[in-house]
């Protein structure tokens, strides 16, 4: 009872000792009479400054003033106002004179003061900003009077500084968290909510940041540029050749597209091996990226730029690898290893799948098979491996020469090896596709027949008006031959559904690896580069919000904040500006998958969009 | 102002609340969590390098010994770096919007801020779990509909604090967005 009495004593005492410079007092009485709390960002490289005019943007809805230069003694007004309605033109932001910055020395330069406070004649603005840093103290004091308003004339507002780095508040983009469907692009007035408003004025206010305090000009503004003006001669100089290069390379990649869509490739066979080819479509993918980096239009928003450059940097990264591939490819002979090392694996897979169809042939797992029927399908198999293995070894003298000019299309980039190797697996495990194919129609064709004989046993049928299942009377010779299909087709059930087991397993494990290869492609291939370097060497440039600082405060000094740009972090950097892949996902669920693997039906995992089904 | 208390958090650890009230219109609410205890770390450490001997005296592979070092390393950067976090705190500024900052043991600061316009109040919530706990959140306003929520973003997740420290915060949280609401009230 005692202690907690005790607590309530100090906390009262020391309340009271604050309330006379800060309004905690008076506050927690009523709404404040001291008017609302202005909020002034301030940039950092005007915090040196010489004193002069503060030049900014109001922005009454949240009742805050963004400064953006300080404009020096000697000026003259008509001047000042010419180059705000300069860049008002420019950037379409109403920027106004805000208030007076005052850089003194120490108290005793009072004529300043009285002189400072005339300009609030001549330049009239509600609230009138008067800011104020002593030299060598460094304390800071603020200001901001109203002539009109809604309680008292010149009443005094209160004021919370908010110190931002105007580079960086240039450079940076905002990435709000979602994006607001009725938001347009290009608004004709800087209209933001919050602090995006602060962003998009100093954005818009290029125009006044050209000239600065050591310029020649009527008018001698601080600003960031102060510190030192940004440019660059590589950066310059890239400028101006990116026009004539853009230019040729666009002309360049029109002939080639031209050339594609020619006639020739439109022919049946050519236009069926183009589509079942893999690295086809990525070179396709690939031209298509490079007409949009290369066009001579230019960029319209900050997003379109970023993905011209993600694809430059991620081409060039693509083409660098593939040079290294090759590199390492031709050297020491490995080419001629490889093909050495071909032509044994083809037979020893061969070799492989021989005993497996001997194993099938015989009694599998124990399981009794119907002999006639594993025999047939055992010699068939057997009979089509015999032609494969004849056919690779009459390419054998060949593969050499195949390999090492199919490894130069390695310099055209890794995604295009990768793209070829898979379609080398496929050419080679042609034979176990050709398995799945016979296994999975042989056994599609028998639960197609077992569900209607089934059907017919029960004494039903398939409607194919009704799309439903209709009772039916049969005769009884129909009833009498599709019972004995019946039970014929349940008892050889188990030896096709066996040898269809087997090659569905073969056939998946080599989409598997295929799968594998096609998504190493997809990453390389969708992998924003560009912007995740920004955002490690540069992480001002893309921001996901603001973070705010309490600086060193006295009392009675005003409220002093740093803002700080919140960079994005990289899993929204990569969501946000990844490139689009080739587009060959699988369109299945996993649930669909099952359903077509038991009722045999083929399954495509690698069918282009658009493709029709065969 | 600086003021420091003791509180204890939903599972009986420590906590330190250090209020900080810059300004009429800016406070500072920072809770402390106690740091990683070298008896666990001990602990953790022994009993992996125990297993992976015991490994090594079955498998006679000398790699499982550099591995069981290596995952040790790794784990414990990981978990300085990814999982324990030493402070929260919460900012509160009239009329600008409520930050919050997370600093975790390997210095990393992730913060969040909300703007006062969005934030449609702050209050204490129940959640019932094997026990009945409460935790402070943010209500977030919806653009949409002008009396609805579109988000309830809860604060000090980590620190999980009892509900006496959560009155403390909550009371001054709110008398800044009382002065905040009269503010706007009034044109």
């Amino acid at each position: 009872m005692k202690r907690r009495a005790h607590k309530e004593r100090r906390g009262r005492r020391t309340r009271s000792l604050l309330g006379c410079s800060s309004c905690l007092g008076c506050w927690e009485r009523g709404p404040s009479p001291h008017g609302m709390v202005v909020k002034a960002f301030f940039p950092t490289c005007c915090a040196s400054a010489d004193s002069g005019l503060l030049v900014g943007r109001w922005v009454p809805e949240q009742s805050s003033a963004v400064v953006l230069a300080v404009v020096h003694f000697p000026f003259i007004p008509i001047q000042v106002k010419e180059l705000l309605a300069q860049v008002h033109q420019a950037g379409r932001v109403g920027l106004a004179v805000l208030g007076t910055w005052c850089h003194r020395r120490q108290e005793a330069e009072e004529r300043l003061g009285p002189f400072l406070e005339g300009l609030g004649a001549i330049f009239s603005h509600e609230p009138w900003l008067q800011l104020c840093r002593e030299r060598t103290s460094g304390l800071w004091s603020c200001k901001a009077t109203r002539q009109q308003g809604p309680t008292r004339p010149g009443v005094k507002d209160q004021v919370m500084l908010v110190f931002y780095d105007q580079r960086q508040v240039l450079l940076s983009q905002l990435h709000p968290p979602a994006a607001l469907p009725d938001r347009q692009a290009g608004d004709a007035t800087a209209s933001a909510e919050g602090l995006a408003a602060v962003f998009d004025t100093v954005a818009r206010s290029e125009a006044l940041f050209r000239s600065d305090c050591f310029d020649e000009g009527p008018v001698r503004l601080s600003h960031w540029q102060s510190e030192g003006v940004e440019a660059s001669i590589l950066a310059e100089l890239a400028k101006r050749a990116s026009g004539p290069v853009c230019l040729l390379l666009a002309c360049l990649l029109s002939l080639i597209s031209a050339a594609r869509t020619c006639r020739v490739f439109k022919l049946r066979p050519l236009s069926f091996i183009w589509s079942k080819l893999s690295v086809c479509g990525q070179l396709g993918h690939r031209l298509e990226q490079l007409a949009l980096v290369f066009s001579t239009q230019k960029a319209e928003s900050p997003a379109q730029l970023m993905r011209k450059a993600n694809v430059l940097v991620s081409v060039l990264l693509d083409v660098a690898l593939g040079l290294a591939l090759l590199s390492w490819l031709h050297g020491k002979d490995r080419i001629g290893q490889l093909a050495e090392a071909l032509v044994p694996v083809a037979d020893h897979v061969a070799e492989a799948l021989q005993h497996l169809l001997q194993w099938l042939m015989g009694a599998p797992a124990g399981l009794k098979m119907n002999r006639a029927l594993d025999q047939v399908l055992g010699r068939f198999f057997l009979y089509h491996l015999h032609l494969w293995i004849s056919y690779v070894h009459l390419l054998s003298p060949f593969i050499e020469h195949i390999l090492w000019h199919v490894g130069l299309s390695a310099c055209l980039g890794l995604t295009v090896a990768l793209s070829t190797l898979s379609d080398i697996i496929a050419l080679l495990t042609f034979h176990i596709y050709c398995f799945y194919v016979y296994g999975a129609r042989l056994y599609c064709l028998k639960i197609c027949g077992l569900s209607s004989l089934w059907r017919l046993f029960r004494g039903k049928k398939w409607n194919v008006l009704r799309q439903r299942v209709d009772s039916c009377s049969y005769d009884l010779d129909q009833l009498f031959i599709g019972t004995l299909l019946f039970t014929v087709l349940l008892f050889l059930l188990p030896t096709t559904a066996l040898y269809y087991l087997v090659f569905t397993l073969l056939r998946l494990l080599v989409v598997a690896v295929q799968g594998l290869i096609h998504l190493l492609v997809d990453l390389v291939n969708s992998l924003p580069l560009y912007s995740l370097g920004l955002r490690l060497c540069r992480p001002y440039r893309l921001a996901a919000g603001v973070k705010f600082r309490v600086l060193e405060h006295e009392a009675g000094r005003p409220l002093r904040l740093l803002m700080q740009i919140n960079p994005l972090p990289y899993g929204r950097v990569v969501h946000a500006y990844r490139l689009p892949s080739c587009g060959c996902h699988p369109t299945h669920s996993w649930g669909s998958l099952c359903r077509k693997l038991f009722f045999g039906e083929l399954i495509y995992p690698w069918r282009q969009r658009g493709d029709k089904q065969d | 102002m600086e003021d420091e208390q003791s509180f204890s958090d939903i599972c009986g650890g420590r906590l330190a609340l250090q209020r900080r009230y810059y300004s009429p219109s800016c406070r500072e609410f920072c809770l402390s969590c106690p740091r990683l205890s070298l008896r666990s770390l001990t602990a953790v450490t022994c009993t992996v390098w125990l297993a992976a001997y015991g490994l090594f005296t079955l498998c006679e592979n000398s790699m499982i010994l550099s591995a069981a070092i290596f995952i040790t390393l790794l784990g414990l950067l990981g978990y300085l770096h990814f999982v324990k976090i030493d402070q929260e705190t919460l900012l509160i500024i009239d009329s600008l919007g409520i930050q919050m900052t997370s600093s975790y043991a390997s210095g990393k600061e992730s913060t969040t801020f909300i703007e006062m316009g969005k934030v449609k109040d702050v209050v204490i919530n129940e959640a019932i779990y094997m026990k009945v706990i409460y935790y402070l959140c943010i209500l977030l306003k919806d653009p949409v509909e002008p009396h609805g929520i579109s988000q309830v973003v809860p604060v000090f997740q980590s620190t999980k604090p009892r509900l006496d420290c959560l009155i403390e915060v909550y009371r001054s949280c709110q008398e800044i967005l009382a002065h905040q609401k009269a503010a706007s009230a009034s044109p």
